[in-house]
């Protein structure tokens, strides 16, 4: 098989998964985010440290993100919506995934572009529907990959990353969420 | 010897439906000097007609089998393993583990939290649509069993609701043949375990969306979907009183439809190569699996729209009477090509044992002459041949 260059090493993912399969334990890994609440309905986030392998780790930087809401919904748009937070998780996670299916496979790739759309019934977090739910009643994500590869092998890729998808479990399974006050 | 705790062909007697026929061709029923000598070498035998054929096979082979002996532990003691049986106590030298990877029914752990109101039921209880209540059928699982069981209660005239996970999906019929023929002729049954890209899931592939039936009808989800089954997403949790089912439906399909056209690929290259192009019908492609408007993403236990669950979710294996370590944390039983871990220990009759087809009646020959061949091997070397 010729080596394609996009960039994913796979072969630490392999080696990862073999010693893994039989150290349960060191595969746990905890994510973090901290949040501050900066007036009205606009917060900043801080992430930086995390837990896996069996330690503590951290990013090389600490990474800041802003939240708020638009003018349309009369606040004061100091950042994206947490909403949209999670199409920006979705829409990386599969590019992540597809870069590297496409590098284990023998996939030389080109360009994978996407975009993501979240049909929303806002009526739901307004309260004005108890029928309407909260979140998204759809998503759709479409990729435009240009790659050495038949239209059939890049389905497959786009398939293949789906199932391993972190993000997209995450928003199509049922996870446990517990809140509490400190 | 060969003990077996029920009747030769126990399972096929006792642990499938009434309706049940095999999924491979009857002309696929090949043991050892024995092959299918009915009339209908192209149609699929029931389970009553399967027990038949292995009862038989055990009388002229004169397998040396008791029946009525159930065994309780074997265990290493001394230059062979210590037997326990319902009927007494022996030594061997050497075991083969025959038992089959189907011993009891695998279910989710959240199983548990289905309201007691709901009737449970698993292929091992499930004889037909009669035993259960009227009213909706939730069933789990779109594997071989799932389907043709979701079929079979719409049919009963029930609102049926198939939960729909990975799956294996093929047609019947390819080119003009059955595709069992394919898979047989092309040499993909014949890959050997040590060939295999991916053995872990090789070996837990979901049984292919086949139903024997004289029509040779594809009983895939679309199928089904046309007779009324509702397909909604893998149950993934109960909370509250409801089945929550996952919202990644249309990829499942995409993965089926995907792997489905590279077997056919894979097909259509052999035909070529193998000069079967001119007798082989045009190659076919089917229409992909239709996604539902809106899939429902959660089910409410409660409400009495579903009054039965039929769990078609898999089969594990129980070694509870093996008290050797070579079993390993999932349960599963650790070997190379059926050959144990445990000098004088074999298996046969496992999935992709030592080739794709190593569980299929077809399949059983090879293995069992080379696993056999290694304890002949494995005696002699010890002077005990």
């Amino acid at each position: 098989m010729t080596t394609v260059a996009n960039g994913v090493n796979v072969q630490a993912l392999l080696e990862a998964r073999e010693v893994l399969k039989d150290a349960p334990e060191a595969a746990q890994f905890t994510w973090r985010a901290s949040a501050k609440w900066q007036g009205g309905v606009h917060s900043t986030m801080k992430v930086q440290s995390f837990f896996g392998l069996g330690e503590e780790q951290g990013h090389n930087d600490e990474w800041t993100f802003e939240a708020d809401h638009p003018e349309v919904f009369a606040a004061e748009d100091n950042g994206i919506t947490p909403i949209e937070y999670l199409l920006v998780g979705l829409a990386s996670c599969l590019t992540a995934g597809v870069a590297s299916v496409a590098q284990n496979r023998g996939i030389q790739l080109r360009s994978v572009e996407s975009t993501v759309e979240g049909a929303h019934d806002v009526r739901g977090i307004l309260g004005a529907d108890t029928d309407v739910r909260n979140g998204f009643n759809d998503v759709k994500v479409t990729f435009t990959i240009d790659a050495d590869a038949s239209r059939q092998e890049i389905e497959a890729l786009v398939a293949q990353s789906q199932k391993r998808s972190a993000v997209f479990d995450a928003l199509t399974n049922p996870t446990n969420v517990t809140v509490e006050v400190a | 010897m060969v003990l077996e705790r029920g009747e030769v062909a126990n399972s096929w007697r006792r642990e499938r439906w009434d309706s049940l026929r095999l999924l491979t061709p009857n002309w696929q029923s090949r043991l050892p000097g024995l092959g299918y000598e009915g009339p209908d070498p192209d149609g699929y035998m029931t389970a009553g007609e399967v027990t038949e054929f292995i009862e038989h096979f055990a009388k002229v082979s004169r397998a040396p089998v008791r029946t009525g002996v159930n065994v309780t532990s074997v265990r290493r003691a001394g230059d062979g393993y210590h037997v326990t049986t319902s009927r007494g106590e022996m030594h061997a030298r050497t075991v083969v583990i025959a038992s089959g990877a189907c011993n009891a029914p695998s279910l989710p752990q959240f199983s548990d939290a289905v309201p007691a109101s709901v009737e449970q039921l698993t292929p091992f209880g499930y004889r037909g649509p009669g035993q259960l209540p009227d009213g909706g059928v939730l069933v789990v699982g779109a594997s071989a069993t799932g389907v043709q069981l979701a079929a079979e209660l719409r049919r009963s005239g029930r609102p049926v609701t198939l939960s729909v996970g990975e799956h294996v999906r093929l047609p019947r019929t390819y080119r003009g043949r059955d595709v069992l023929w394919w898979m047989d002729e092309s040499g993909l049954w014949d890959e050997r375990y040590d060939e295999v890209e991916d053995l872990t899931r090789a070996r837990r592939l979901p049984s292919p969306q086949l139903v024997g039936t004289p029509e040779r009808a594809s009983l895939d989800l679309n199928a089904l979907a046309a007779t009324g089954v509702e397909l909604v997403g893998r149950w993934a949790a109960v909370r509250d009183g409801r089945a929550l089912f996952s919202g990644g439906l249309r990829n499942v399909f995409s993965l089926a439809d995907l792997k489905l056209e590279r077997l056919l690929d894979t097909f259509d290259e052999w035909a070529k190569t193998d000069g079967y192009e001119a007798e082989a019908g045009p190659p076919e492609r089917f229409a992909p699996t239709r996604v539902p408007e809106s899939a429902r993403l959660q089910l409410d236990l409660r409400s009495g729209e579903i009054r039965a669950i039929v769990w078609a979710t898999g089969f594990r294996p129980d070694y509870g009477w093996l008290d050797v370590p070579v079993v390993d944390a999932k349960g599963q039983l650790g070997h190379d090509g059926g050959v144990v871990a445990s000098p004088g220990l074999y298996a046969l009759g496992l999935p992709v044992l030592r080739r794709r087809r190593s569980t299929f009646i077809c399949g059983i020959e090879d293995d069992a002459r080379e696993v056999i061949g290694h304890l002949a091997r494995f005696l002699a070397e010890r002077g005990w041949a």
